[in-house]
């Protein structure tokens, strides 16, 4: 039995839970947007009759079907994380996290599951038009789970909704409106999906500009890039705008997170944000090193940005450990933010208060009861704190966060590029001479990958310690097993996921290779 | 414990949800006992193309039933959640290493280049069907038999351990094989999966080799199933079970509990009995009556009697989590669900249900209306063949 949680289990559970995150982000991505691109080009292949659009659509399904298997595979295995490895979370929020987790089971998976086998087994079972219902119901059933994860994981960053009982030691729902309707959920929920519609979009516009490059399915691959181009296109411009409201609301509850997604180490007004750069090893926030060896910026944008002000002072890590700078609250009233180890001091508090409001509550003892709840309740928004003891322990991997950050937003550029090009390329019916075009569009489907990777990197590394924003760092969330048992189980998954990728790749391959059948 | 009538009802009503899925799911645990048929039953490649197909469209409904399953129990009893999940780590991780192995094994079976063979992705198949089946039968059995664990939700004041709850051996759940209890229910699943695989062949393809060993195969399964089952459930009514006493919410141990429980639920008593009949029903129809109908006589008996089991577990004040390391930190329906409000929200939820079981059946009515047969396979080039 284990008498002390260290350090070797919680990284170990982290690590494991980011590699089975990030496998079954390479898959999923592709599954949410793929099922709307084959949902209009069948539409299309309904609506004027033209076999080739049948053919069009039929190859993407295929594609779509391996990618839905593995992504499948990968993904039942995290839900079943929140209890195996973090035990302690799943008591603490389960009675939030747990409903939209059950209600993705009965709402969407069901959707996806049964109408994407009319999708495989009913073209000469079922109507056209029910064929076409059941592929664009696999679509919203498919990108419907995504909705209640990623508003489970909205409500993580930022926890609203709930509150803590005592009595059971754990958050509980208050209002599900709240829950289901925070702006970060939804947003997050729009910003993700929408980079998987782009990656999809950018898959097919790659694969088929491959075909071109071969001079094989001229017809198929500039259709297909139309659709995707199209689709990409409105999807990238939706992803930038939600990538600025993702940041505004960063910087309004995440500002740690924000000060490491630009490696900022002092707090400025009127900041500015950097296009590109390069950090400083050396720099610590305790040391006076220039933060950056080198960087582009644009003046004033990071204050515009985070605060809708381009005067406004951008809190960096300093300010945020050692507080003492001013920032506007929920009701808009200035206020003097606390410095980090008297949040500490204050979730200490918090801690030893729950502790004597149960001894309390044993002894009869009302009155005491009530005091030290109103101390809880009164300190409870640094509940999480009160397992820290090291200040420095809320600044997440600057690196990592940086660089994650600046690769997923100029790659979103990138493909706002390549999708402008192909559409003009196509009505200038030039795409097919166009060879280099053709290469860099075909040389672009690695980088929708690494973008969509980075971009949870930002999300999920940028908000370390916490795995409920202030209220539970990954220390009091961890399940109590033997660090062995889960550098097993790491590197099981490791292999079995990279096996399972490798066979993919080669499948997928080989179907590419083959090109599209006659139906 | 609780004194508000509205909050156990919702308790009560989310663990028959539970029970529901559970029990739904035991009996769609026929595609992972068909695939450990395929090579018994498919001597040929034809045959196996086959097997592998019929099973292959139901594949998706097991496994997202054993997902929802998971989420429902996470949102309705999450301490159960944390207790079992994070405790019995070896027993789960085992379980889902199966599926995950399962879900691509389909699709990539028999694609060009899949890199590891058709044979490797048979034998996950194999492994999802025999390991799958009965883990999650010896888990099911610690229902009845209890594990080794503590809960404190005081913990989680402790900075330095604040695990709420704490599993008591090394072994972090394989010890359940040790019980021979737990581990008989593991075989009963197996072999019921197994026996349901046959029923539903015997129901779904039209080939003259494949239906006449199914027909056999039943008959060799069926014996192990109803030695492993009459063993588990004669056991199971006259064990001590774990009780809990309504005014105080203390547990402990009272004779014949489970026995009890169906005596004082007759309704459960009589889903029991009708489920046990219709099982043997499906059984003798097709052993005795060459019908190809058993699979709705039997799958709606294992429906009935793992629901029933399911019921007796958590119902009339037992505990259906025991704890045999510290009988106090048992779980039960009242000491480890979600909150009123939350149970409230999902119950407005689960109004769908009926809903989504209507638009499956419409779907496969629409889809699978005839026998699978080895020229449609062949000949329709539209079709999606695994």
């Amino acid at each position: 039995m284990i008498e002390h949680i260290d350090l070797s289990l919680i990284n170990w559970s982290r690590a494991q839970f980011a590699l089975t995150a990030m496998y079954h982000w390479l898959f999923v991505p592709l599954t949410l947007g793929l099922a709307f691109i084959v949902a209009i080009m069948e539409t299309i292949y309904v609506r004027t009759g033209d076999v080739e659009w049948k053919k069009i659509t039929k190859f993407w399904m295929i594609l779509f079907g391996i990618n839905f298997a593995i992504g499948v595979s990968t993904g039942i295995i995290l839900e079943f994380e929140f209890g195996t490895n973090w035990s302690n979370y799943s008591w603490f929020v389960g009675d939030i996290f747990g409903a939209p987790l059950a209600i993705e089971g009965i709402m969407a998976f069901f959707m996806e599951s049964t109408f994407i086998a009319v999708m495989f087994f009913g073209w000469n079972k079922v109507s056209k038009k029910f064929h076409l219902l059941s592929s664009w119901l696999t679509a919203f059933g498919a990108n419907l789970s995504a909705l209640w994860i990623l508003v489970a994981n909205g409500w993580m960053q930022y926890p609203v909704g709930m509150q803590f009982n005592p009595d059971t030691a754990r958050n509980e729902m208050m209002n599900f409106w709240d829950v289901i309707f925070s702006p970060i959920g939804i947003n997050k929920f729009l910003h993700t999906i929408t980079s998987a519609y782009v990656l999809s979009a950018i898959f097919v516009v790659g694969i088929s500009a491959w075909f071109l490059i071969r001079k094989r399915h001229i017809l198929f691959s500039k259709r297909s890039i139309i659709v995707a181009s199209v689709f990409g296109l409105v999807s990238s411009l939706y992803l930038v705008w939600s990538g600025d409201g993702s940041a505004y609301q960063v910087a309004q509850k995440q500002p740690m997170k924000l000060a490491a997604m630009e490696g900022l180490y002092n707090g400025q007004k009127s900041a500015g944000i950097i296009v590109f750069g390069v950090l400083n090893p050396e720099k610590e926030y305790t040391n006076d090193e220039e933060p950056h060896l080198f960087k582009m910026e644009i003046p004033k944008l990071l204050s515009f940005l985070g605060y809708r002000n381009a005067d406004a002072f951008v809190p960096g890590i300093k300010d945020i450990i050692e507080g003492g700078y001013e920032y506007l609250d929920e009701n808009g009233k200035k206020q003097s933010a606390i410095s980090t180890d008297e949040k500490i001091e204050r979730g200490k508090i918090a801690l030893a208060s729950l502790a004597k409001y149960k001894e309390a509550k044993d002894a009869g003892n009302d009155s005491l009861k009530i005091a030290h709840r109103k101390t809880l309740e009164e300190n409870f928004q640094y509940f999480g704190y009160g397992f820290l003891n090291d200040p420095k322990s809320i600044v997440p991997n600057i690196p990592l966060v940086f660089y994650s950050f600046h690769i997923m937003v100029a790659l979103a550029f990138w493909f706002i590029l390549i999708f402008v090009l192909a559409l003009y390329f196509v009505y200038k019916d030039q795409i097919v001479t166009k060879k280099w075009f053709l290469r860099l569009a075909f040389l672009t489907i690695p980088l929708a990958y690494i973008a969509q990777q980075c971009g949870w990197i930002v999300a999920e590394v940028g908000r370390q310690p916490w795995v409920i924003q202030d209220i539970m760092p990954t220390v009091a969330a961890v399940s109590q097993i033997d660090t062995r048992a889960v550098q097993i189980t790491f590197f099981l998954f490791l292999i079995v996921f990279t096996g399972l990728l490798i066979a993919e790749i080669s499948i997928m391959s080989k179907q590419i290779k083959t090109g599209p059948k006659d139906s | 414990m609780t004194t508000d009538t509205t909050y156990i009802l919702l308790q009560q009503y989310w663990w028959f949800i539970i029970s529901l899925l559970g029990a739904l799911l035991v009996f769609l645990l026929f595609v992972q006992g068909g695939q450990t048929l395929i090579y018994s039953l498919g001597k040929t490649e034809d045959k196996r193309k086959i097997l592998v197909n019929a099973l292959g469209r139901k594949w998706e409904f097991t496994f997202t039933t054993l997902v929802t399953f998971g989420g429902a129990f996470f949102a309705s009893f999450p301490l159960f959640y944390s207790t079992s999940f994070g405790g019995a780590y070896w027993v789960w991780m085992a379980i889902l290493f199966c599926f995950v192995l399962q879900a691509v094994s389909y699709e990539f079976r028999t694609k060009p280049n899949n890199v590891l063979g058709k044979k490797t992705f048979e034998i996950f198949l194999f492994l999802n069907g025999l390991l799958g089946t009965i883990l999650l039968g010896t888990a099911v059995g610690t229902f009845f038999n209890g594990a080794e664990f503590t809960v404190n939700k005081m913990n989680i004041t402790d900075p330095s351990n604040p695990v709420i709850s704490q599993w008591q051996t090394n072994f972090y759940g394989l010890e359940a094989v040790l019980n021979f209890h737990n581990v008989a229910l593991g075989l009963t699943v197996f072999f019921l999966a197994r026996v349901l695989a046959n029923l539903y062949f015997i129901n779904s393809i039209d080939d003259e080799v494949i239906v006449p060993k199914a027909r056999k195969s039943l008959l060799i399964n069926t014996i192990p199933f109803l030695v492993f089952f009459l063993f588990f459930v004669i056991k199971l009514l006259i064990k001590d079970g774990f009780a809990v006493n309504e005014g105080t919410g203390e547990i402990f141990l009272e004779k014949f509990k489970y026995l009890h429980n169906l005596i004082e639920m007759p309704l459960i008593l009589m889903l029991f009995l009708f489920g046990v009949v219709g099982v043997l029903m499906g059984l003798a129809l097709t052993l005795i009556k060459n019908s190809t109908k058993g699979i709705w006589y039997s799958g709606a008996g294992t429906i009935l009697t793992v629901l029933a089991l399911f019921l007796i577990a958590g119902l009339n004040n037992t505990a259906y989590y025991p704890s045999n390391f510290d009988l106090q930190s048992s779980l039960t329906i009242f000491n480890s669900s979600s909150s009123k409000f939350t149970l409230t929200v999902m119950s407005v939820v689960s109004l769908m249900i009926p809903f989504v079981v209507a638009y499956i059946w419409y779907t496969w009515k629409s889809i699978n209306n005839t026998k699978l047969t080895a020229k449609e396979l062949d000949e329709d080039d539209s079709l999606h063949v695994y």
